[in-house]
């Protein structure tokens, strides 16, 4: 077929503008965070005058590399208000962008395989049922009703004991959650602008101004921070620390196979997740690569490890092939938790740690961090999530909680 | 998966080993004087360099020593590998530039630059 038979280009959802001289703010990182921020800082307070700036192309870091898993059953109150919240949201979000992202509650199950999972799983139920997010305990039998390729039997390495279960927790198509986010943002006002690197920061004494890119010097009252695995970079660029380690994240996916799995199965114990994409693909992550990386790769090893679980726990797999594996860079903090905050940095501000487990949280991220953005304080759902609790010591120690796997 | 100059055993790979995060972060000297933030510091903070980044590594399942490694975070070449109480050595990634992009990887890459012969220095 000759170019001049293509069909023609669809609408474009959003603009490619160039950048303006000033801005009222400026978010960098155009990942769905950003994306989610510059949302509600438009939609929410008014300031329409801001751009998103994206070092590559838009929602092509960890927005284009999770596995899509959104639920709120965590442990503690901290964390259960702000992924609730950010999971009322996801409810909300298709109507009120106008675009069907394919959100699917189709329940998260957590598996229980020794009997310290077993008694930390219902500690969790409760805990979850007390702060208003739906989670039920699920026997075996139960498990296995509910998604019948699970291997229940006892003569696995770590046999299924039972499994916590939140209902309303699910899956959404991400990129088409960063393009009804991109869409939205560019009809409320906002220059959405890709390929624009910050390569440094203005200050006047301790105060931010401005942002150095590769398209040019940009004047800004306010700079918020939203780019996961590179907020160390960008924090020693605006001359402040932060308590994060980058990792690499591996997932994968198998070709496309008619539907078998009706849920999602996350294991913390055997280190594996998974559930089936709406087009068919098997997506399955792993956990963390240990050491520090910044190179969108992991080692084979963790995938192996991975792939051993997930064959185990669903024999039916064995004979599916991966089609695809790719490696993300995650924000760790050393409580699991993530950091939405003020800086160090006057009128700068930061979204990161988000780790393993950021997308489900990109609408309470967005709403809170807009919120401290505009307002210079934090929302009540951000306010745990300070700087300031690395010195306090008052962590919020989600890594027994929710364990590896977010 | 890498590919790890233990500097008792020679290469080994990384499965054999355990991760310990950066090196040379000495415990204070003076604990009873640490303000809450200098106790973050020591207790939360660490360097999450995109590039040359000095790290410790345990051979788990090999001599079971610590050791430690200087390792770009970005392209993974392995640039030093020495020993614990020795002093980070200068090195220049593959390229000269302050990151390499292109440089070689594997075996002869990663022994640029260890102090002391890894190959066949078995205790």
């Amino acid at each position: 077929m000759s170019a001049d038979k293509l069909p023609e280009h669809p609408d474009f959802l959003w603009r490619n503008p160039e950048p303006k001289s000033s801005y009222d703010a400026v978010i960098v990182g155009g990942g769905g965070h950003g994306l989610a921020t510059a949302y509600y800082l438009a939609q929410n307070h008014g300031m329409t005058n801001i751009a998103v700036l994206e070092k590559g192309w838009l929602a092509g870091g960890n927005m284009a590399r999770n596995t899509t898993i959104i639920r709120s059953n965590y442990l503690w109150d901290e964390s259960a208000a702000i992924y609730e919240a950010s999971l009322k949201l996801w409810e909300i979000l298709p109507e009120e962008l106008d675009y069907d992202f394919l959100f699917s509650q189709r329940g998260v199950m957590n598996l229980a395989h020794t009997l310290g999972d077993v008694r930390e799983s219902i500690r969790r139920v409760g805990a979850n049922r007390l702060n208003g997010v739906d989670a039920e305990w699920l026997e075996p039998a139960q498990v296995k009703e509910l998604c019948p390729i699970l291997n229940i039997s006892d003569n696995i390495r770590y046999p299924v004991l039972g499994a916590t279960y939140q209902p309303r927790a699910g899956i959404a198509k991400h990129d088409h959650v960063a393009w009804a986010f991109a869409r939205k943002c560019d009809q409320l006002g906002v220059d959405i602008i890709q390929n624009c690197e910050v390569t440094g920061f203005l200050k006047d004494g301790n105060r931010v101004v401005g942002v150095k890119t590769n398209q040019g010097t940009i004047h800004t009252e306010k700079v918020g921070l939203c780019a996961a695995g590179h907020s160390s970079v960008l924090a020693e660029m605006a001359g402040f620390r932060l308590p994060i380690q980058s990792h690499p994240l591996q997932a994968l996916v198998s070709e496309l196979h008619e539907p078998v799995h009706p849920t999602v199965v996350m294991s913390n114990h055997v280190h594996v997740y998974v559930s089936q994409a709406h087009k068919g693909e098997l997506v399955m992550g792993a956990g963390v690569d240990s050491y520090n990386g910044y190179g969108q790769r992991g080692s084979f090893h963790v995938i192996e490890h991975q792939m051993a679980a997930a064959v185990e726990l669903f024999p039916i797999f064995a004979r599916a092939h991966v089609l695809r594996t790719w490696g993300g860079i995650v924000d760790t903090t050393l409580d699991a938790s993530p950091i939405v905050s003020t800086t160090p940095v006057d009128n700068m501000f930061v979204n990161c740690g988000w780790g393993t487990g950021g997308f489900k949280g990109t609408p309470g991220a967005g709403l809170t961090f807009a919120h401290t953005i505009a307002t210079g304080t934090p929302h009540a759902l951000n306010r745990p999530f300070a700087l300031e609790r690395f010195e306090t010591g008052a962590l919020i120690d989600e890594h027994g909680a929710a364990a590896v796997a977010h | 998966m890498l590919l790890i100059p233990c500097p008792h055993c020679g290469p080994r790979d990384e499965t054999e080993f355990h991760y310990g995060g950066q090196a040379h972060v000495p415990y204070p000297g003076n604990p009873n004087e640490l303000d809450d933030r200098q106790w973050a510091e020591f207790l939360f903070y660490r360097e999450n360099p995109k590039g040359a980044f000095a790290e410790r590594w345990l051979h788990s399942t090999g001599c079971r020593q610590w050791f430690n490694m200087v390792r770009d975070t970005a392209t993974y070449d392995i640039q030093a590998v020495y020993r614990m109480g020795e002093p980070r050595p200068t090195t220049t990634p593959p390229g000269g530039g302050s990151r390499a992009t292109g440089g070689p990887t594997g075996p002869s890459a990663a022994h640029a630059g260890t102090p002391a012969s890894p190959e066949g220095a078995r205790p």
